[in-house]
């Protein structure tokens, strides 16, 4: 069920997010958090699919905060899904013009579930400081996706970075949980020798890559180097060399099968499939506290992008 | 399994504060004993399928058959393929089962022909060459009861059951664990024989895991529970897992067997131990099953026990509206069985903490509805200040439902909206189901990880299984000399005996 309110105020939307419980009571109890989605109009809609996908897990009150011409009439239209066309969720999207899009932080208030923790997603950029920003105070959990957002590599990690407080985290960290997964269960198998060297191969316009260089080479005290190819994945490659040999994860663009090459040179394939939006989402609404790991990469990510010169060109790969 | 990990270095990409990294198994190989059986194909094989399109298997792993068939290992491929295609809960995709499909190896044999386990034996050294499994091996029996003895022995006696220096070996026996004390010490002692405890998982899928996890959390990450939870506040405790099908062609298993030993020993005791232990330690293995045998070493049985237990057998008649046959008429059941299909009894434990407090336990089949509940019955309020004006009311209640739709309910007494001032029974509703069943990783396959990480502590441990027997033994020499059960209508709550049962202590059974 879908609920247009044309030229509204925000009042008349919580009333009647109340008036629709006590009439149908179509809408479940049982909501875990409230999450707010200030998104551009062109992402909207998949950052709504994606976040009622996750609702399936933790369900919520979703509020998608769209802005449009900031110079017009100050307005606010409003519209309520529950039901089949919420998941597990109820969505409230507001649509702001005008001076209205300076309001958010006032606008959201009324419409905060009572005692449950409320998480910011900005889909499509980065705030230079989200613990700063109207949408980021009222919430403990920040969420930001640098992969979409603009700016160079060095731009972005720059934000993440100095913008980085406790309960932020970044989608492009988030992605990389089970790449991290299998190498670390790779370190849990004999022979337990010293990693010397690592490689990471990937889009280095992407923090992604750079990121897990860093975690590698933090936790491993060994020097790691991102390798940049031209291709559509994100990740390629991850090398750890050691005594006996290199040992390395492969997994080629467009696919979900990845291969682990022994130091033997024997090769095992398994399934590396590539986390959609809302898993990765489902995956940081799991947890409401501060991520300090995160929190340490990014800061290292930088610093180690700024003092080093680690990065190298190895178009040479092949898909 | 601590004894493997000690003396690993610490691997320096594991960190405590870092916690959303996943583990994932080491290599290793299942070896599928009774590949070809109803729970191999409708649950275990998809249950691998879909870990393995996950990216949640073993990077590293071997699927070897084990069975009486003479298959080649394309037959054996075909054979789960069509298995996993029928049940898999992730898209069927190519690529994912050309690697998964990779590793099957299939062994020929009977599970008493010992050349069969050295066949078994050389098949797994191939697997640890060729697939990388690194003589790390489960062992899955999937067979009837009476055969797991002989398959430990014929696995001792190949060398397959001891693990080589820096490896694991493990065995997966299924429920019933016996049939009595005696049965279950004798099988244990054959298993216990030749696999160390720890390496031995006990599995009854009745008991998911996330239940086990979902009722220690709400007994213990909570505050306002706990003091109310004994018999100041208790009166008691009703503990029901109802079916509404037949046998289903269980006849071979069920018959001789019954309710009380199919359900009440293993999972309603379990469910009891869970809902009355003391607050383990640790939520780890060791410290998890020290409480529940303590609380099972305390449950005492009612002395007269004919008062106080009752047993029945479902009659011909309707269920929700279709015509239904009598145990009695059920293909493999001798017209003159005293096999029960409902039993429910009534323990005590003498405990401080519950002594005074009953627990009351019944299962069947063909009643009402499918449902598992815990329900915690609270004493009536010693006074209520509003007069002969309001009614009585029912006492205060909190349900655990287990299963479908599993989440907790508490019923208190509310007014009535309105001038008068009348109270009135509610209800506070949640469910797991909305909140936090993640999108769901299925019982089978969580289990299937936990074996494959040596993880254990949510299966029960052989005191545990012995303790239950013991409580259940004496109930069951009982009914033997005793008349045979009562029939009950299908679709009903049990026979009248289980009514007149809770009516002697003057409750009286919830209609769940």
């Amino acid at each position: 069920m879908i609920i247009p309110l044309f030229d509204t105020t925000i009042n008349e939307v919580a009333d009647k997010l109340v008036s629709i419980r006590l009439e149908g009571g179509v809408i479940a109890l049982s909501r875990v958090l409230t999450l707010l989605v200030p998104v551009g109009a062109a992402a909207a809609e998949e950052a709504i699919e994606a976040a009622n996908k996750s609702s399936m897990e933790h369900p919520c009150r979703l509020i998608v905060l769209i802005e449009g011409d900031p110079t017009g009439k100050s307005a606010l239209d409003a519209e309520i899904r529950v039901g089949g066309d919420a998941g597990a969720s109820e969505v409230v999207v507001l649509r702001l013009r005008g001076q209205m899009i300076d309001q958010q932080a006032s606008l959201v208030v009324p419409l905060l579930l009572p005692d449950v923790p409320v998480v910011t997603w900005w889909p499509d950029r980065v705030p230079d400081v989200p613990a700063s920003t109207s949408l980021g105070t009222v919430a403990e959990r920040r969420v930001t996706d640098s992969r979409m957002a603009e700016g160079s590599l060095v731009e972005r990690l720059t934000r993440l970075s100095h913008g980085y407080r406790p309960g932020d985290t970044d989608l492009a960290w988030t992605s990389l949980t089970w790449w991290r997964a299998h190498l670390a269960s790779l370190l849990d198998q004999p022979p337990f020798e010293r990693v010397t060297r690592v490689v990471v191969v990937g889009r280095t316009e992407h923090p992604t890559p750079v990121l897990l260089a860093t975690w590698l080479g933090w936790k491993l005290h060994c020097p790691a180097e991102v390798e940049a190819v031209e291709s559509t994945a994100t990740l390629r490659r991850v090398e750890l060399h050691r005594a006996s040999g290199v040992i390395s994860i492969d997994r080629p663009q467009g696919t979900s099968a990845a291969t682990l090459t022994m130091p033997s040179g024997q090769v095992r394939r398994f399934q590396l499939p590539p986390p959609s939006l809302s898993d990765c989402l489902s995956e940081e609404l799991r947890r409401l506290d501060a991520d300090t790991v995160y929190g340490e990469v990014v800061k290292r990510g930088l610093a180690w992008l700024q003092h080093g010169d680690h990065l190298t060109d190895a178009s040479q790969v092949e898909d | 399994m601590n004894q493997i990990l000690s003396p690993q270095p610490v691997n320096p990409l594991r960190d405590p504060a870092d916690r959303r990294l996943p583990r994932i198994a080491s290599p290793c190989g299942l070896v599928l004993f009774g590949v070809t059986g109803d729970l191999s194909r409708g649950k275990l094989l998809p249950a691998l399928y879909d870990l393995a399109n996950q990216g949640l298997l073993p990077v590293g792993f071997a699927l070897v058959g084990f069975a009486r068939r003479d298959w080649t290992v394309d037959q054996f491929c075909d054979f789960v393929e069509k298995s996993v295609r029928a049940h898999c809960r992730t898209p069927f995709r190519e690529t994912s089962w050309r690697q998964f499909s990779s590793g099957f190896r299939f062994v020929q044999g009977e599970f008493s022909d010992a050349e069969a386990f050295d066949r078994l034996a050389e098949t797994l050294r191939d697997v640890d060459e060729t697939q990388g499994t690194g003589g790390n091996h489960a062992f899955y029996l999937s067979v009837p009861p009476s055969a797991s003895p002989v398959v430990c022995e014929n696995l001792a006696a190949s060398h397959l059951a001891t693990p080589p220096e820096g490896s694991w070996r493990r065995v997966v026996v299924e429920k019933p664990f016996g049939h009595d004390l005696e049965s279950a010490i004798a099988l244990e002692s054959v298993v216990g024989q030749v696999f160390p405890q720890e390496s031995i998982f006990r599995i009854d899928h009745y008991l998911g895991k996330e239940t086990v996890q979902n009722l220690l959390a709400l007994r213990f990450a909570n505050e306002m529970f706990e003091p109310l939870w004994n018999s100041h506040h208790i009166d008691h405790v009703q503990i029901t897992m109802a079916e509404d099908i037949g046998i289903a062609g269980r006849a071979g298993y069920y018959d001789g067997i019954g309710a009380a030993r199919d359900v009440i020993q293993n999972h309603l005791l379990q469910l009891m131990a869970l809902t009355a232990m003391d607050e383990p330690i640790a939520f780890n293995a060791s410290d998890l099953s020290r409480e529940k045998e303590k609380l099972l070493s305390a449950v005492v049985l009612p002395r007269e026990l004919g008062m106080h237990t009752s047993r029945g057998q479902y009659a011909a008649g309707n269920q929700a509206g279709r015509p239904v046959i009598a145990f009695h008429d059920e293909d493999g059941i001798a017209p003159d069985s005293a096999t029960e299909t409902f039993a429910a009894i009534r323990l005590d434990i003498d405990t401080r903490r519950w002594a005074g407090t009953p627990f009351y336990l019944r299962t069947g089949k063909r009643l009402g509805r499918r449902v598992t509940e815990i329900a915690i019955v609270f004493k009536t309020v010693p006074h209520v200040p509003f007069g002969p004006a309001s009614e009585v009311l029912a006492p205060n209640a909190l349900v655990v439902r287990v299963q479908p739709d599993e989440g907790v309910r508490l019923r208190f007494g509310a007014k009535v909206p309105g001038t008068a001032m009348e109270i009135r029974e509610v209800s506070m509703d949640f469910g797991y189901g909305n909140s936090f069943t993640q999108a769901s990783p299925e019982a089978y396959e969580r289990l299937l990880l936990d074996v494959f990480l040596g993880d254990p502590p949510l299966f029960p441990r052989r005191p545990e299984v012995e303790l239950s027997w013991k409580i259940l033994d004496p109930v069951e020499e009982y009914w033997a000399s005793h008349e045979a059960p009562e029939p009950y209508a299908p679709g009903s709550w049990g026979p009248a005996g289980a009514d007149q049962m809770m009516a002697r202590d003057g409750r009286a059974w919830r209609r769940p």
